[in-house]
Order: structure tokens, then C-alpha cells, then sequence
């Protein structure tokens, strides 16, 4: 702990946990939905959110930034018939809603008549909102927040003496509540929360700086490793890039750390959502019941998970979540699904309106260090850079930096290289998913070892 | 003298409440009794509005407002912060009350005078949402999609975008600055999928600026668009393994000039370089480029997408050199890093919104033109790659390692241009690459106006250029190794 910071002196806000009482929320949305229905639309939906919380940094045993935030929001959609106008706003006043209701319906004039557009179907709508446990307030005063971004600091500063400088230590501690409701009579709201602790340093060795990250992130603060575990696994992070260097170009296996192979799974979905098949804009275009991994993998939905990071109980259309399958046995068992590309496919919406819930990767007994004894040879990939990859073709090309592996075992840090291949093919060579789970964000999967691509490097 | 843009700033964003200067200066003045050394007010409105095309109907359109006031207490290296949606004065005293509870003890801001400011305008105070018809929108958004679609009959899909942005910001600080700027935006893109014999590729091709919507209609821009997205599509399918390894790479005019955004620009911000976290730290005077590159970062560009009267700091925007004949001259600077480096602030304080603290961002970076001619630099070359067009790209400020994604390139083989070659990353490292530009053109080109920057979770506008230029070599992520 860095003493010295007094911050009792003065007259401080807190932590504003506090949210607007859901039926304040209800109110607006049937406001919208009235509003919507008054100026002629035949269907409406609207959603309502507000957000609240603080964010603290420091940086160097100091504080650098108290941020408090407060957002608010609204959205309708109007359908007058099948021509669809959307609008959105921050102000939450009467006069202010009106004129985005106005706006949304303005619109709707000028737009086209589609077949595909509406509401989705009413009997799909939730009818229960089932309680996911979403919403642990941290309770955290701005005084606290600081002497745990201080302690997440100060852990991984004081870790090695090579640790020369400091991006700093956030932690960030938010609460949300969202109501959405159309006129199929749908309403539904649920609260939430997501806290984080996250720290970056910078290490220096034989004149070459490097810095490498870790973050924590939960519902419930007390999901969380503790703020010194966050800030020492930064630090270690960092320490063992120190010395990188590039590679020879050559094709070898590569391991995705688990942290990292979430986005691969990304890539996935991107290609199987509704709007990238009815577009003919993906790489895996008609693959409905095609193998697109290996037999031994599993790739699954689950958004009623309690606790977890993608839970919902609903979608941005107020269509019913469920749990099912996307890939059995490595075949495509399902698209991703919103109800306008359902319709354009001639098919049923899968509860995806904004996107998967807690996609889950099954994996395998093999540990990271498992993984690695399995692939004996080839790259540990544990920091991807830029945006290279083409859903419509499955190309793939990224910068990397990790480790190189041989016998099992790292042998020395890499960067400045680049790894190639294409998402088709590397989905079929996935050899093996590790047991090495990461639970902080939206795709839980762990560590995914790829028999080989080509990588890229100057020397 | 027409409207000004304070007067129509004071009006949009502080008449409605009823707030004059002396609430301003009661709020400010509040956050200073703490001994706060300085702070700020930022008041914004933004009104977006956008209209999509799909399958050759107008599907979707959408319109946002925006508002509200951020205020910002500064105490040494410390900044509070606290933001309201709602430009009341309540909110405002109970946003200064949360932000200056960073303030150690008693200090020694002092509230200046202020001083309106009536810069130069780079751009009209126009609101380009308002500035045509709802039909003629949809009328230009329906010519594009038959423009691209009759290019060929290979094209099976075309996605025509369109979106304007009218923002009015209000700055009042502490030191004196009162400042204000009306900023119209506006956007246009064209997506196509060509497929021929079961393959299918995409093309894009867009542009935009501080400006209304008949840009897109004034030299026909956005059919030319509608062409260029087509004919990029059809290059590439017949594009061919991009060469993995390091080689010789040729660099277009224009938007390849994204490599200076990612390889120099963000390494050249004044908050990295306080911090002593990147790579150019403390390199000033240094040489880091071959004499052929000198880099600006020029905010002042009339019209242009990253170009602004004012920064969100209220700081008029400027020409800031950043590397002159290889050798590195300056950082880009808001308040707070310029004043704990001891220099000025150079314009470049952006915030993506009200929402956000100001950070040293980009405006227009680019590298001016040198003697050869373009023929020449290809011709220079037995093998290499040269690249025309890029997605996005991406730096690690630390180690200096960037890495910026083709999206069309063709190799060079014995001075001439030959296949096409897939997309494929091409990574290198900051310090080092523009010491590695033997050859610039002189065919200095802009983008035409796509680029959005971002830094620690803020989206804003920014430009980029370049003439043709030669790397000697750089490596290629393809997949290709023969």
C-alpha cells in the first residue's frame, strides 16, 4: 500500500451503485411504446438502460484518473407495415422521448418495404424472466477502489527489479439495469453487474522494453482473484517476453493461449450468423449440417448459466434464451439467428438478437502444459495483433508474439512475427482444447492447440 | 458577421437550461476552492443519423441524439472526472463535487478570465442531417447500389451506407479558454461480394469529411466508390497466396498511409512518451527515419475528416511537425501532457465524447512528398510486394511492434507489377521501418476520408496519407513461402 492519499478531507461522492427503480424503466417503455402506436406504427419494440459506476487508475504508487459514470439510453424501433425506422437517445424526458419516437417513424417512411422485417414471432417472446444472479454490487467507496488498484500495483511493481515503468491499475466496478418491451405485450428487465481489475507493466532488459497485461473480471467481485494475483500475473507476463525475438519463417503447430482463442471462435460465429449467410459473405456459406471441426468437438450455448458474463435471459428482441447445441461432433447443427435473418433464410430465430450467450467450447484432460508435451514442437501464441481475417473467404493473417516450444517445453520468447492460414482449414486441424477454461468473458473455452500454420518472421 | 460558433454553442447547449457565465464560473469556481490546480467543462450535443441499403431497398435508417456535459478537476498528474447527461445546473455542481474529490489538499488553481476565441473555420457550421431530403437520401442510395451492380454481372451483393453527424461542443476552462466549434461529419461506404465459378471475394471503398452530404453527389464521389469497392472485389478473385517472409514492400499514396498512424503516429503521443512507455521515449532530436521522411500531424486541413477548429481542449488546431528529414522533432500534446513535459499543447486534446477524458490523439497524419516518381519506385524493385489498399492495423506502443493489414497487393517481379496477391499482415517494428524507406514519391495522396482511431476504448475521426514509398524490407504474413 502507498500511504499518503487522503481523500476523507473533503466531501466525497461514493460509489453510486444505486439504479433507477425498474418500474421508473417499465414506465418510459410503455411511454415509447404509446408514443410509437400514437403516431400510426403497426408494431414497436423498444429497449431502456442504465448504467452506472466508477472507474479508478493509478499509476506509479499514485492515483492518475477517479472517473464516475452514469449512462443512460433508449431505443425504438417502429414498423409501419414491413418498413422499419430506428432511433436512439441519452435524454429520458417526455419531450425528448417523443421526438425520438417522431425520428424512428420518420424514417420508417422513407424506407422500403421488406418481408423480412418485424417484430419477431409473439410466442416466442419470454414469458418468465428467470433470475440468473447477475447482480452482486461491489459497494466499493472511491477510497476502497483506490487501495485495490494500488494493491494490484504495487504487487506486480515489486515483483522483479527488471519491472522499470507502469501503464497502471485499473479497477472498474459497474451495476446496469436493462428493460426492453414491444407490442406483442413483451416486457421484461433484469439488473446487472461486471467489475474488473486490470493492470499493465512494462519490463526492461538489455535495452528492449516489452509490457503484457492480466485482468480479472466477474459478476460478483467475489468470483475474482484478488487484486495482488492480478497485478503478479501481469508483472510475470511481462518478465517473460523479455528477450524476444523474431523467427524464421517456417510452418509449425501452433497453440492459441486460452485468453486469445476465443477470438478463433469469433471467427466462427461471424461466419454462421444469419446476416453473413444471407449476404453470402462467409466462409462456411450452406455448411448447415457440414463438419466444420473434428468429430471430438463440442461447441454449445448457454445463456441461463447463472453468474456468467453472457447470460441473458432474453435476446435484444425479447425472444425466450435457451441453451442449445452449434456444433455435435464437429457438424454444424445451427446457425446464429436473429429473427430478420431467420426470415431471409427461411428459417426460425435462435434467441442470437445481439449476439451468443456464454459459448461454450468442450474441451479435453489436457492441461496448457498438456497441450504443449502434445504439440512438443511449434509456437505458443499468447498475444495476437490487427484485424486480418476475411470472413468472407476464411483467410487469416495476424501478427503474433508468444513463445517458441520444443520438447514440450518454452524455450524463448518470440515477436514480430505473423501467423497464416485459413479459418476453414485451421478449424478442421484443431487437434486438441485445453482444460485451462477462461471464465471472464463470453466465450469459455480453454487453450486450442492448431497442427500447423505458416508463420512469418525476419530472421 | 454571421452567427458565430460560440454564439450558436452558448445557444444550443446552455440557453435551454437558463445557464450563464455566472453558473459556469460557480461551477468551475467550486472545483478550484479545493485546490484543484485546473479545470474544465466540456458541453457536447451530437445528432447522427444513418440510412443502410441492402438487396436494393433502403432497410434500415437510424437517428441518435446525444448530450451532455463533462466536467474534469486536475490536480498535479491527477485527474477527476465526472460526466451528466442532463446539462442542468444541479447536475453540473454535483458532476464538480465527484471530480475534484481527487484533489489532495488546498491548492493553488485560480480561475482566469476568459477569453473568447474566434479561430479560423476549416469547415461551415452545418448540420448535414438536416441539409437534404429524407427521398433524396434514399434516391442517392439506391443510384450507388445500380452504379456497382452494372459494373458486372459477378457482383451478387451490394451494402450502400450513409451517415452524417452534427456535433456542437462548448469548452470553458479554468485557465481562460472559452471555445466552441460546430462540426458537421459525414460518411459514405459501399460493400460488394463478386463471385465467379464458387469463389467469392469482397471489395470496399468509401470516403467522407467535415462537410454535408452533396460531397457525395459533387464529382460524383459516390459512384466512384461503387466502382472502386467493384473493382477491388474483382481483384481479388484472382488473387493468388500472399508470400510469406520478410521482402521489399511498396507502399500506395494515400491510405497505406495507416502505416504512420500505427508504425510512428501513436508512439508520438505525449502521454506515452510522459509516461516514458514508448518506444520513441525520450528519442527527441534522434534520428528515426532516412532523411527522405518528414511527418506531420496537421489538423488544419480545410474539410478534411480528422481536421478540427478546435481541439476538445479548446486549443486551435495545428501543423505539428513530428519528423523532419529523419530526424524526430516534436510529440503531440494536450494540456495535461504538455504541461508536466513543460511544452504547449499542440491541438491534438480529443475526447470521443462528453463521456470521455481528453487524451493526445491524432487529427491528419501523414508524410510529405519526395522527388521520385512512382514508376521509378516500382520499377527499383526485382521482388517485392506492393500494396495498395489496407483494412485497419494496430500498435503495441512499448515494444514499438505494429502490424497493419492489406487488403489489395500485388507482387513485383523484376520492376514490374504482376498477380494479385491475398490479404495478408504485415508486421515490423516502429523505431526501426521508416529507417528502412529508401525511396518516397512524389504522388502525396489523403484518404478519402474512412479512418476511425482507437485509443483505450475512444473512437474519433482521424485522416491519413502518404506518396508512394519503398520499405526495404518488411515482413509479410502470408502463406506463401516459394
Amino acid at each position: 500500500m502507498i500511504a499518503g492519499y487522503v481523500m476523507s478531507k473533503h466531501p466525497v461522492v461514493e460509489n453510486n451503485d444505486e439504479l433507477p427503480a425498474q418500474s421508473q424503466l417499465d414506465d418510459i417503455v410503455g411511454l415509447i411504446l404509446a408514443e410509437a402506436t400514437s403516431q400510426g406504427a403497426s408494431a414497436a419494440d423498444a429497449g431502456v438502460s442504465v448504467e452506472t459506476g466508477l472507474s479508478v487508475t493509478v499509476r506509479l504508487g499514485e492515483v492518475e484518473t477517479l472517473e464516475y459514470h452514469r449512462d443512460q439510453a433508449l431505443g425504438v424501433t417502429v414498423y409501419f407495415g414491413n418498413c422499419k425506422g430506428s432511433a436512439s437517445t441519452s435524454d429520458f424526458n417526455e419531450q425528448a422521448v417523443r421526438e425520438s419516437v417522431q425520428a424512428a417513424c420518420d424514417i420508417a417512411r422513407y424506407t422500403s418495404e421488406d418481408d423480412c422485417a418485424g417484430l419477431a414471432d409473439a410466442e416466442l417472446m419470454a414469458r418468465e424472466i428467470p433470475d440468473l444472479d447477475l447482480y452482486h454490487p461491489w459497494g466499493l467507496s472511491a477510497e476502497q477502489a483506490i487501495d485495490r488498484a494500488l494493491d494490484c500495483e504495487s504487487a506486480a511493481r515489486e515483483l522483479d527489479t527488471r519491472i522499470t515503468n507502469s501503464e497502471g491499475a485499473t479497477l472498474s466496478s459497474h451495476v446496469g439495469l436493462r428493460v426492453s418491451g414491444n407490442t406483442h405485450g413483451f416486457a421484461g428487465g433484469y439488473r446487472s453487474s461486471r467489475h474488473s481489475v486490470s493492470c499493465a507493466v512494462i519490463g526492461e532488459q538489455d535495452g528492449q522494453m516489452q509490457r503484457d497485461y492480466w485482468y480479472a473480471a466477474a459478476r460478483d467481485s467475489g468470483d475474482m482473484s484478488s487484486a495482488a494475483d492480478v497485478g503478479r500475473i501481469a508483472s510475470e507476463r511481462t518478465l517473460r517476453r523479455l528477450g524476444s525475438r523474431s523467427l524464421k519463417t517456417r510452418e509449425a503447430p501452433v497453440i492459441f493461449a486460452a485468453e486469445l482463442a476465443s477470438g478463433l471462435f469469433g471467427g466462427f460465429i461471424s461466419a454462421v450468423r444469419g446476416g453473413s449467410q444471407y449476404r453470402q459473405s462467409s466462409f462456411l456459406l450452406d455448411y448447415l449440417g457440414k463438419q466444420v471441426f473434428p468429430e471430438f468437438m463440442h461447441i454449445h450455448e448457454q445463456p441461463l448459466l447463472k453468474k456468467a458474463m453472457g447470460s441473458a435471459p432474453f435476446d435484444a428482441e425479447g425472444v425466450a434464451t435457451r441453451p442449445r447445441d452449434l456444433i455435435r461432433d464437429g457438424i454444424l447443427e445451427s446457425y446464429v439467428l436473429d429473427t430478420y435473418s431467420a426470415r431471409k433464410l427461411g428459417m426460425q430465430t435462435t434467441g442470437n438478437a445481439g449476439g451468443v450467450h456464454n459459448l461454450t467450447i468442450d474441451h479435453g484432460p489436457n492441461d496448457l502444459r498438456g497441450l504443449m508435451k502434445e504439440m512438443d514442437t511449434g509456437l505458443l501464441v499468447t498475444e495476437l495483433m490487427g484485424q486480418g481475417v476475411n470472413i468472407v473467404t476464411g483467410d487469416y493473417s495476424r501478427g503474433a508474439a508468444g513463445f517458441w516450444v520444443e520438447g514440450g517445453e518454452i524455450q524463448y520468447p518470440v515477436d514480430e512475427i505473423t501467423i497464416a492460414g485459413n479459418l476453414r482449414e485451421m478449424f478442421l486441424n484443431i487437434v486438441d482444447v485445453g482444460n485451462d477454461v477462461d471464465l471472464r468473458g463470453n466465450t469459455r473455452t480453454g487453450s486450442v492447440l492448431v497442427e500447423k500454420m505458416m508463420i512469418a518472421g525476419n530472421s | 458577421m454571421s452567427t458565430s460558433n460560440l454564439d450558436i454553442a452558448r445557444q444550443q447547449l446552455l440557453t435551454p437550461a437558463g445557464i450563464g457565465d455566472d453558473d459556469l464560473n460557480k461551477v468551475l469556481g467550486r472545483m478550484l476552492g479545493y485546490s484543484v490546480d485546473s479545470g474544465d467543462l466540456y458541453f457536447q450535443s451530437t445528432r447522427l443519423e444513418s440510412w443502410v441499403l441492402e438487396d436494393g431497398i433502403v432497410k434500415e435508417g437510424a437517428h441518435n441524439i446525444e448530450q451532455g456535459a463533462g466536467v474534469r478537476a486536475i490536480s498535479g498528474e491527477k485527474t477527476g472526472f465526472a460526466y451528466s447527461d442532463e446539462i442542468i445546473l444541479p447536475a453540473l455542481l454535483q458532476a464538480s463535487t465527484a471530480a475534484r474529490a481527487i484533489a489532495k489538499r488546498g491548492g493553488e488553481g485560480q480561475l482566469q478570465a476568459w477569453q473568447a476565441q474566434e479561430p479560423r473555420l476549416l469547415y461551415q457550421p452545418i448540420d448535414p442531417v438536416t441539409g437534404m431530403s429524407a427521398s433524396e437520401k434514399v434516391g442517392l442510395l439506391q443510384q450507388v447500389d445500380a452504379e456497382a451492380r452494372r459494373q458486372d454481372a459477378r457482383i451478387k451483393q451490394v451494402v450502400v451506407s450513409m451517415a452524417g453527424v452534427h456535433e456542437v461542443v462548448l469548452v470553458v476552462s479554468s485557465d481562460g479558454t472559452l471555445a466552441a466549434d460546430v462540426r458537421p461529419l459525414v460518411r459514405f461506404n459501399v460493400s460488394v461480394i463478386a463471385e465467379h465459378k464458387g469463389r467469392r471475394e469482397q471489395g470496399s471503398a468509401g470516403g467522407g469529411g467535415r462537410s454535408e452530404y452533396t460531397f457525395f453527389t459533387e464529382e460524383d464521389r459516390a459512384l466512384g466508390y461503387a466502382r472502386e469497392a467493384v473493382r477491388q472485389a474483382l481483384v481479388n478473385l484472382e488473387a493468388v497466396d500472399a508470400p510469406a517472409g520478410p521482402m521489399t514492400v511498396v507502399l500506395g499514396p494515400g491510405w497505406p498511409g495507416v502505416l504512420l498512424h500505427e508504425a510512428v503516429g501513436h508512439g508520438l503521443e505525449g502521454d506515452f512518451n510522459r509516461k516514458g512507455t514508448s518506444a520513441f521515449s525520450g528519442m527527441i532530436g534522434q534520428r528515426v527515419a532516412t532523411s527522405a521522411c518528414t511527418v506531420v500531424d496537421d489538423g488544419t486541413i480545410r474539410g478534411r475528416r480528422g481536421s478540427l477548429n478546435v481541439d476538445d481542449e479548446g486549443t486551435e488546431s495545428q501543423n505539428t511537425v513530428l519528423i523532419e528529414k529523419g530526424i524526430l522533432k516534436g510529440y503531440m500534446q494536450d494540456k495535461l501532457n504538455a504541461r508536466l513535459m513543460g511544452v504547449q499543447s499542440t491541438g491534438n486534446g480529443r475526447r470521443e465524447s462528453y463521456a470521455h477524458l481528453p487524451m493526445p490523439r491524432m487529427t491528419n497524419t501523414y508524410m510529405l512528398a519526395g522527388e521520385h516518381v512512382p514508376e521509378e519506385i516500382i520499377a527499383s524493385v526485382e521482388k517485392g510486394l506492393y500494396a495498395v489498399n489496407f483494412g485497419g492495423g494496430q500498435v503495441d506502443i512499448t515494444s514499438g511492434k505494429f502490424v497493419f493489414s492489406a487488403s489489395e497487393a500485388y507482387l513485383i517481379e523484376k520492376g514490374k507489377i504482376t498477380s494479385p496477391v491475398k490479404g495478408a499482415t504485415l508486421i515490423g517494428n516502429g523505431p526501426d521501418v521508416l529507417k528502412r524507406v529508401s525511396m518516397v514519391g512524389n504522388d502525396l495522396e489523403l484518404d478519402s476520408g474512412i479512418g476511425t482511431c482507437g485509443k483505450e476504448g475512444q473512437s474519433i475521426p482521424v485522416g491519413v496519407g502518404q506518396p508512394t514509398m519503398r520499405i526495404d524490407s518488411l515482413t509479410v504474413g502470408g502463406t506463401n513461402t516459394e
